[in-house]
């Protein structure tokens, strides 16, 4: 399902301070449910992920195979990971994924989200929404599996339907366009619920009177959501977007499942050399240099973003 | 739903004809739509009911010509369900009932507890939320390791307990309570935890249900960390089960892990009917709450 961890969401401006009297015992009181309360959350966030972080970093300058001792490697790592063809192809299976897969995502959910916020009766609306959002409760791991015989090029379900229009049965996990082409259709088949839903909330608080301020002034169809209704979501999109991004830069379960990273490597992500790097060759520096250059990737665009959003992203 | 008044005012020529066809042709749309959604789902559910020499029939049959439960027992012979349905709801329950203990205890201390440090402990929290998995596996597998956690469902678990998203929910659902209530109760003579205890934990209890839904539905459905952790076949959850029943399956039927697959579907689509509205809402809260 999608990740439930979900950046992007700026905290509301903090409240004003407890005016419990200071120094009192009720504040000493309060101060001491604090530690306790946060303990648990602090404690783990610090160990499983905090000191990870710094740990990726740190093992990312060392040679380890966990049988011999760690040796220092200064960049070594680095310049392996930089010329091995592997990781760089699979930077640039991720990065084109992520481009097709988050506009394909955010332009289905946009789309149906748009349609839906139209005239219908309530039950139909959702009974819709529902069916679209189903698939986010679903494994990607299982899904895959389910996929993989259905876009099969000789007895798959796709290629039959194709085949109802006239086109000649796609070669959908066996070529590399075709292998891309299905990791992509799986993942947004599974994931534009999520933008969808984001979608509908957003629409949902867009006040009515300016739909009918417009409406007056005989604004209709395209014509209305072009000039009112998408900077209105803006921030929805921003939202969407970002969110839709780092996701898919982490994409493992469906090419893992579907396609093994090939045919050749030209479905191989970042995460599944990841993977392979660490837990099937245990070269854990190069895993982790690999772990390094995708976190720096990550923040990299989701700064870009933000630094673009502030010229397209209108708050109301 | 604002389309309601719209109508209701008079409208030019043009918009009228489009207005009498719009209806028709939005739902037909989005019927397709939701075809393709839940296509695969529906197939999945008939083939693993239709006899396994049917599974390749084109054009696919939905209503079965020959149904049977051949595949279902298929996949109790070929792997332990009830193992591996015991592990995924160990870990499922157990993570989703320690996420609602540490946010809802985080979330309230940074929503109505006065301390140092809580605007950049709070900050930190948040960093966390865009610090991706595999980023920390490798280390997170270490810390495991050394602490003996590696191929154990403990290892799964505590390492999931802490939740930046979880915590930052109910921040906001704790903040969104009145005041006055805890107030009240101090002037009554209630100290923090009193207060805690009796005024604003019960009323809780939704937003709770929020971060356990989103809990289960997320590790009930995990694949990644598992592959990475689990590596006897004791310890699989259900995701690992079922591709590994693909992958030992070069022989055998699709009917039968397509009838694994509906098995480890069963529990997900009972949480989505039963608990649609706090898993939609959570779900949107990401967008919303800004």
């Amino acid at each position: 399902m999608t990740d439930t961890r979900i950046p992007a969401v700026r905290p509301r401006a903090a409240t004003p301070p407890v005016t419990a009297p200071r120094r009192s015992a009720r504040g000493r009181g309060a101060r001491l449910l604090a530690a306790l309360f946060l303990a648990p959350t602090v404690t783990g966030i610090v160990v499983f992920t905090v000191v990870p972080i710094i740990g990726s970093v740190v093992l990312s300058l060392f040679h380890w195979d966990v049988i011999d001792p760690p040796g220092f490697a200064g960049a070594a790592n680095y310049r392996e990971v930089f010329t091995d063809s592997t990781v760089l192809v699979s930077f640039r299976n991720t990065l084109v994924f992520m481009v097709f897969a988050v506009a394909a995502q955010l332009l289905v959910a946009l789309s149906l989200a748009l349609t839906l916020n139209g005239r219908m009766p309530g039950w139909l609306r959702s009974v819709f929404r529902s069916a679209f959002f189903f698939p986010l409760v679903l494994s990607a791991a299982s899904i895959s599996v389910v996929m993989k015989y259905l876009f099969n090029q000789d007895f798959g379900v796709v290629n039959w339907l194709i085949g109802l229009v006239g086109i000649a049965p796609v070669p959908w996990l066996t070529s590399e366009l075709g292998a891309m082409a299905t990791v992509i259709i799986v993942y947004v088949w599974q994931q534009f619920g999520f933008s969808f839903l984001l979608f509908v909330g957003g629409l949902n608080n867009i006040p009515r009177e300016i739909h009918e301020a417009a409406a007056l002034d005989g604004a209709t169809g395209l014509r209305k959501h072009l000039a009112l209704t998408l900077p209105l979501l803006s921030p929805t999109l921003l939202v969407a977007s970002v969110v839709g991004i780092i996701n898919a830069l982490q994409v493992f379960e469906q090419p893992y499942v579907l396609t093994d990273g090939g045919p050749g490597d030209s479905t191989r992500t970042v995460v599944m050399v990841i993977y392979e790097k660490a837990f099937e060759q245990l070269r854990f520096g190069e895993a982790s240099a690999v772990g390094v250059l995708l976190f720096v990737l990550i923040m990299a665009v989701t700064a870009v973003q933000f630094r673009l959003s502030r010229r397209f992203v209108h708050y109301q | 739903m604002s389309r309601a008044t719209l109508t209701s005012r008079p409208l030019p020529s043009l918009s009228r004809a489009r207005y009498s066809l719009g209806p028709w042709a939005r739902v037909a749309g989005l019927a397709v739509c939701a075809l393709l959604t839940l296509g695969p789902v529906v197939w999945t559910v008939s083939t693993s009911l239709r006899a396994p020499a049917d599974s390749f029939n084109l054009p696919p049959q939905i209503i079965p010509a020959r149904p049977g439960t051949a595949a279902y027992h298929g996949v109790f012979d070929q792997i332990d369900v009830w193992l591996l349905a015991l592990n995924s709801t160990l870990v499922t329950a157990l993570v989703a009932a320690g996420q609602m203990i540490t946010a809802g205890l985080a979330g309230y201390a940074f929503a109505r507890l006065d301390f140092r440090f809580r605007k950049p402990l709070f900050g930190l929290v948040l960093a966390t939320m865009m610090v991706p998995l595999q980023v920390t596996i490798v280390p997170v597998f270490l810390v495991l390791k050394s602490m003996g956690l590696t191929d154990t469902l403990l290892g799964l678990i505590i390492p999931a307990f802490p939740t930046a998203f979880g915590t930052f929910l109910m921040r906001q659902y704790f903040l969104g309570m009145p005041k006055d209530l805890g107030e009240a109760a101090m002037l009554d003579g209630a100290g923090p935890w009193r207060i805690f205890r009796s005024v604003y934990a019960p009323l809780a209890t939704p937003g709770l249900a929020i971060v356990g839904v989103l809990a289960f539905n997320y590790h009930w459905n995990e694949f990644f960390r598992p592959l990475i952790l689990e590596t006897s076949g004791q310890n699989y959850t259900l995701p690992l089960g079922l591709v590994s029943l693909q992958g030992n399956l070069g022989t055998g039927s699709v009917s039968v892990v397509l009838a694994g697959v509906v098995l480890s579907m069963l529990p997900a689509v009972a949480v989505f009917v039963v608990g649609q509205r706090p898993l939609r809402e959570g779900i949107t809260s990401a967008g919303v709450n800004r």
